[in-house]
């Protein structure tokens, strides 16, 4: 099919000895949505990370928007460029202003001039309503505001593809709104995205489909209401059932 | 034991008016009983058996003191006073006798120094007062500042230094467009237009050879060729020790061991001695390059673990946003990596700069003169001899104004890049 934009195929990973990633095969096409759920341990981060090879892995084969990833450092920073990713860290550069923060990459690595690329930025933070923020430093922020701060770092790439790794993990209950809310519109907005996340509220409102794993394997690979309604395994149950 | 003293009953905030006066008196008169002793030699507690005798100032202060330690006098600066050198009775005796030490030592000091010191004059015969003969400054200090180098010729040296101070003045002041040039060519030009402008041999500018330098000129000619190639030098060691390529690795990591293993002095006898029989016949290599060659990767090899220290003390996280924003290697670190890096470092660089300016002395093993090596030879100049303490005192006085002014510029950037909070 034309429109998918990622491709895994067996795709196997080991930390040493330690198998994180078993088989995995998932395609996505443009404008979908998916969450990946499971529990601590299972490999969801892992997966999103080795889309833009934050980690390699070892056996199968990737293919975003096209391209093979491999040892070509080529490639990999194409691939880069095009996926955006949003960590429950936020690691936002702290020696930078938001700012600059979001104009850094745009000016580095897409060779933006300076001023179409701040233009671009402050259009982006407008977007995530921090604005008002832009000459601070990340460390004058909460944590809700880094967190949408780095979600306008990445748009500012204008990225084909957004991966999220637990976006929400790290914030106090009060900021985990204002985060899902800028998610939500980039959803409507009609953005690729993988989510990895606990937020089944999140999941039910915006994802295509969700993904359960567990053990380095996907369990289970459903459309939303399906996925919630009527889950097949009895792994899925029993963490529905923990998690609701 | 202490609780005797309280025969005015304790002191307390209620009697404020009776025990702060007498604590007070009791205070000057110990500081009274030392001044007059050291200085006077009257003894006003002379009547008391001699072994009392000699600890009655720390007795009265002691006294004293304790009479006017009272918690929450309400006098603000009796309060402050008591917290930070009265707290208790142990504080009480350091701050005695740390006071005691002070005024009999500071007097014949500044004495010394300056009050029976000697300052103008021509020769030895002129230093007829009992304090330091500072006439030998006075008259070694060409020889001190500019070496060996031709009088006639000194206009070069210090036109160089003047225009270095010119430029690093008005780089503080220019806008930051122009200041950028400034910096440029200050770090990459400059240099060589000022080695050239000393060493002269061409513009009609007569040749100086480098043995004929010396003094504090050399000092700073050495460290600055020094700082500014063991920085970069020391940012990629940093960098290729880190690195995933095991050649790069182990090349890092052998040459920083190598030159962290060695002592310095070695090197500068290796640099001076060894280095010209394995350079190329025909080839020759100045003396004073290759000192600044060997200084220069001896403290790079430092700088490179101090820069390595920063790097590690960076999360993964700042590496995988840079990574995901679609950075290479390069422009993550120029970008992202190292202007963290080398912020949280600063005391660490400065301190290596520090231990590099103060190495210079010991180029003197090779022949080479700086300041220190130029006190050395002038105090053993036959008609100069035994003025050695006011030397090296000069010395270190020197030393620790560039010392001091490098610290404080570190303090002063290191408050300007915090950006955290």
């Amino acid at each position: 099919m034309s429109d998918q934009i990622i491709q895994m195929e067996n795709v196997n990973k080991w930390f040493d000895d330690f198998q994180v990633l078993k088989d995995i095969n998932l395609e996505v096409r443009q404008k979908q949505k998916i969450v990946v759920c499971g529990p601590s341990g299972s490999g969801k981060s892992t997966l999103i990370r080795c889309i833009n090879r934050l980690e390699e892995h070892q056996k199968g084969k990737i293919v975003v928007d096209g391209i093979e990833l491999s040892e070509n450092t080529k490639n990999i920073e194409q691939v880069r460029a095009e996926v955006g990713m949003v960590f429950q860290q936020f690691n936002l550069f702290p020696h930078l202003s938001i700012l600059d923060n979001c104009a850094l990459a745009p000016i580095w690595v897409k060779k933006i001039p300076k001023k179409l690329a701040e233009e671009q930025a402050l259009k982006e933070l407008e977007k995530v309503q921090i604005l008002d923020q832009a000459k601070k430093f990340p460390g004058q922020l909460s944590g809700g505001q880094q967190q949408r701060a780095a979600i306008a770092r990445a748009l500012c790439m204008e990225p084909k593809i957004m991966l999220f790794d637990e976006p929400t993990s790290a914030l106090d209950p009060e900021m985990i709104k204002e985060v899902l809310d800028a998610m939500v519109n980039l959803a409507k907005a009609g953005m690729t995205m993988i989510v990895v996340t606990h937020e089944m509220g999140f999941a039910k409102e915006v994802a295509d489909e969700v993904i359960f794993m567990d053990e380095g394997m996907i369990v289970e690979k459903a459309a939303t209401k399906e996925f919630f309604a009527n889950p097949k395994s009895d792994r899925t149950k029993l963490f529905l059932s923990q998690i609701l | 034991m202490i609780k005797t003293l309280n025969i005015l009953g304790k002191p307390s905030r209620n009697k404020l008016s009776l025990f702060v006066p007498i604590g007070f008196s009791l205070f000057a008169l110990a500081i009274i009983d030392v001044i007059l002793s050291s200085f006077f030699e009257i003894n006003i507690t002379s009547i008391l058996p001699r072994w009392l005798n000699f600890f009655t100032p720390i007795l009265f202060g002691f006294v004293g003191l304790h009479y006017i330690r009272i918690e929450f006098s309400g006098n603000r600066i009796l309060d402050k006073l008591n917290k930070n050198i009265n707290s208790n009775w142990f504080n009480a005796i350091l701050t005695l006798i740390i006071i005691f030490v002070l005024i009999k030592n500071i007097p014949p000091l500044l004495n010394w120094l300056l009050i029976d010191a000697d300052f103008v004059g021509t020769s030895k015969e002129e230093c007829s007062r009992e304090g330091a003969c500072w006439i030998f400054i006075n008259v070694w200090i060409k020889r001190l500042m500019y070496g060996l180098y031709p009088n006639a010729e000194i206009w070069r040296i210090n036109l160089s230094f003047l225009m270095l101070i010119g430029l690093v003045i008005s780089a503080f002041f220019v806008p930051i467009k122009i200041k950028k040039y400034i910096i440029i060519f200050l770090l990459f030009v400059f240099p060589f237009i000022a080695i050239n402008l000393i060493s002269g041999g061409n513009f009609g500018l007569e040749w100086v050879e480098t043995t004929a330098w010396g003094g504090l000129s050399l000092t700073f000619i050495i460290s600055i060729f020094a700082l500014l190639f063991c920085f970069p030098i020391g940012m990629f060691l940093a960098l290729g020790r880190r690195s995933s390529a095991p050649v790069i690795r182990y090349s890092s990591i052998g040459f920083i061991e190598f030159w962290r293993g060695v002592p310095l002095i070695t090197v500068l006898f290796m640099a001076s001695v060894m280095m010209p029989m394995f350079l190329p016949d025909g080839t020759y290599m100045d003396k004073l390059v290759r000192v600044i060659i060997a200084i220069t990767l001896f403290e790079a090899a430092y700088m490179a673990e101090v820069i390595r220290g920063g790097l590690q003390a960076l999360p993964r996280g700042q590496y995988d946003a840079g990574k995901s924003l679609g950075m290479g290697y390069w422009r993550m670190h120029l970008l992202v990596i190292l202007p963290q890096a080398l912020k949280l470092v600063i005391p660490g660089i400065a301190n290596t700069f520090l231990a590099l300016v103060k190495d210079t002395p010991l180029i003197l093993v090779v022949g080479l003169l700086e300041l220190v090596g130029m006190i050395d030879m002038a105090k053993s100049n036959p008609d100069w001899l035994g003025f050695a303490t006011e030397g090296y005192i000069f010395a270190g006085i020197v030393f620790w104004i560039i010392c001091y002014s490098m610290s404080r510029y570190s303090q002063f950037l290191e408050r300007k890049y915090k950006t955290d909070r």
